[in-house]
């Protein structure tokens, strides 16, 4: 259960995307997710596909983990695409069919807006895809240490977040663990009504609550009596290096940019 | 015996004014390079103890020296550079998300060079026998093996004492035998001193000397042998006897001629097969 849940989400290959700086590639994200909206007709869409598509490639993962990972906002996708279909009213009449018209407008930006959806979801898949969790945490925290000298805690943050990421299987193996001792005096978490049931998760929540704070309260103590005493003066054990590829990587998408730039209308 | 290594003088220490004390005038000293076992039922104040030497408490009355320095807010983190601490749970101490970082992590926090931190966390790793664990996630690995790997971390901070609080007490009977074999090598090998505290007496069995803690007191002080003497008195203070010492003096009440307890199996197996043999 839990290994799907989250680090199922990470394939294991050896890819140019796998190998990149983490901090390169959550740049690259966010300047992709601003690029996304330079499109505006079919050339500028037609490229910025052919660029995800080339970026999926280059990571190797298999097509099959992608579409697991689109499958649930896929119907979302499909649905912004309806919603425009049916209420745009701009542009000639495409067809009319009893009450429903579609204009030409309508299926424009329905499939536009649609495929800029489509192409941020494979592209943040790409990420997570080919990043640990442990990896994003260590890139972002580099990436945020600028907001150390306005007081925010970034150093606190990132360990916050790796803390969390090291106990979710710990917390799950307890979930179940409590769950088959509820189960075994008689509690249904199956079954019955949505109210029954969500009643019936009470007996397990409580138990969970009261052994994590337990477990935060011993983890604390651990970590004073090994010498932790916040981000001053710590050095770092997982190193970041930025490569050559990182920055070709970002001057390939500033070319595309550009490209995209000059072609829309 | 050499210079104490940690002394503690009239030490007494409570967490709520209100409350009895947790720790009443407690004296003792350890020394460089023994095995000490402090032994004692739930509440005898054991683990208030270990808390104590590690600076989590302070006293509050009387003083406690580690290595020279005395304990205060301003010298505990010198003190628990000398002092590492391996906890019961083998979850509740794991920081890191894979082995590596998590013996990484005391290094970390003391500002250790990297260059020096990946080669004292691969050299740590050799000594507990966990190097071809390196990348695992701690939920992979058994409760053994993840207090190995605390050892590893507190050992990766080349502390002069290692306190083990119970560490043992979750752990099957072949972690538990993993963990001891670990710490014993590493008192052989490299000189530690080793604290454990425990209420498994076949634990302290194997120790150099035993404090027994009684309602937070100090109620007898010796070696393995004279404190399994007390047997009944062991008993009385919710302490369980070894097997073999029970045997032996069952075997005793019997009209066996045993000449002493015996502490460990061998040894009992030992003297019943060569007196059997002189008849």
């Amino acid at each position: 259960m839990m290994d799907k849940m989250i680090f199922g989400r990470y394939v294991p290959a050896e890819s140019v995307i796998h190998r990149m700086d983490p901090r390169s590639k959550l740049v690259l994200i966010f300047l992709f997710v601003c690029i996304v909206f330079l499109a505006n007709n079919m050339l500028t869409y037609g490229l910025l596909t052919a660029y995800t598509f080339f970026m999926i490639a280059l990571s190797k993962v298999p097509i099959r983990f992608i579409y697991t990972g689109l499958k649930p906002v896929l119907l979302l996708v499909v649905f912004t695409l309806f919603l425009h279909l049916f209420l745009t009213k701009e542009g000639e009449v495409l067809f009319r069919f009893g009450w429903i018209t579609i204009y030409e407008e309508g299926l424009r930006q329905g499939i536009f807006i649609s495929l800029r959806f489509f192409l941020l979801i494979l592209m943040t898949s790409i990420l997570t895809l080919t990043t640990t969790p442990i990896e994003i945490t260590d890139g972002l925290e580099s990436l945020l240490n600028p907001l150390n000298k306005v007081k925010f805690p970034v150093h606190e943050l990132a360990l916050m977040m790796s803390i969390s990421l090291r106990f979710i299987p710990t917390l799950m193996q307890e979930t179940d663990k409590i769950m088959k001792a509820q189960t075994a005096r008689g509690a249904d978490f199956t079954s019955g009504p949505i109210k029954e049931r969500i009643k019936a998760i009470i007996p397990l929540l409580i138990p969970l609550f009261v052994s994590s704070f337990k477990r935060a309260e011993e983890l604390a103590v651990a970590m004073e009596s090994r010498g932790y005493r916040g981000g001053e003066g710590r050095t770092k054990y997982r190193q970041l290096s930025w490569g050559l590829k990182d920055t070709a990587m970002l001057a390939m998408l500033a070319a595309l940019a550009l490209v995209l730039f000059l072609l829309r209308t | 015996m050499t210079e104490p290594l940690v002394e503690l003088k009239n030490v007494s220490f409570t967490y709520d004014a209100e409350a009895a004390y947790a720790l009443n005038n407690v004296s003792f000293n350890i020394y460089k390079g023994e095995w000490l076992a402090i032994v004692g039922h739930n509440g005898s104040g054991k683990s208030t103890l270990a808390k104590l030497l590690n600076g989590l408490h302070f006293p509050l009355e009387g003083c406690i020296t580690v290595g020279g320095i005395s304990l205060s807010e301003e010298t505990v983190w010198e003190a628990r550079k000398k002092i590492g601490m391996v906890f019961q749970n083998p979850d509740n101490q794991f920081v890191g998300t894979t082995v590596r970082d998590d013996v990484a992590f005391g290094l970390e926090n003391h500002g250790i060079e990297r260059s020096d931190m990946v080669q004292r966390v691969t050299e740590s790793l050799e000594k507990v026998k966990m190097t071809s664990f390196l990348n695992q996630e701690p939920h992979h690995l058994s409760g053994g093996q993840k207090q190995r790997v605390a050892i590893a971390g507190v050992i990766a901070l080349r502390p002069d004492i290692i306190i083990l609080d119970e560490s043992t007490s979750m752990l099957d009977p072949r972690g538990r035998e993993e963990v001891l074999e670990t710490v014993r090598e590493l008192k052989r090998n490299y000189n530690m001193t080793v604290i454990s505290i425990t209420h498994d007496l076949e634990e302290a069995a194997k120790a150099d000397r035993i404090i027994v803690m009684n309602k937070g007191q100090l109620y007898r002080e010796g070696t393995p042998e004279e404190i399994f003497q007390m047997d009944e008195e062991l008993v009385k203070l919710g302490l369980d006897i070894p097997f073999p010492v029970k045997l032996s003096k069952v075997l005793r009440e019997k009209g066996l001629p045993l000449s002493r307890h015996y502490l460990s199996e061998e040894e009992l197996v030992e003297e019943l097969w060569t007196s059997h043999s002189k008849m």
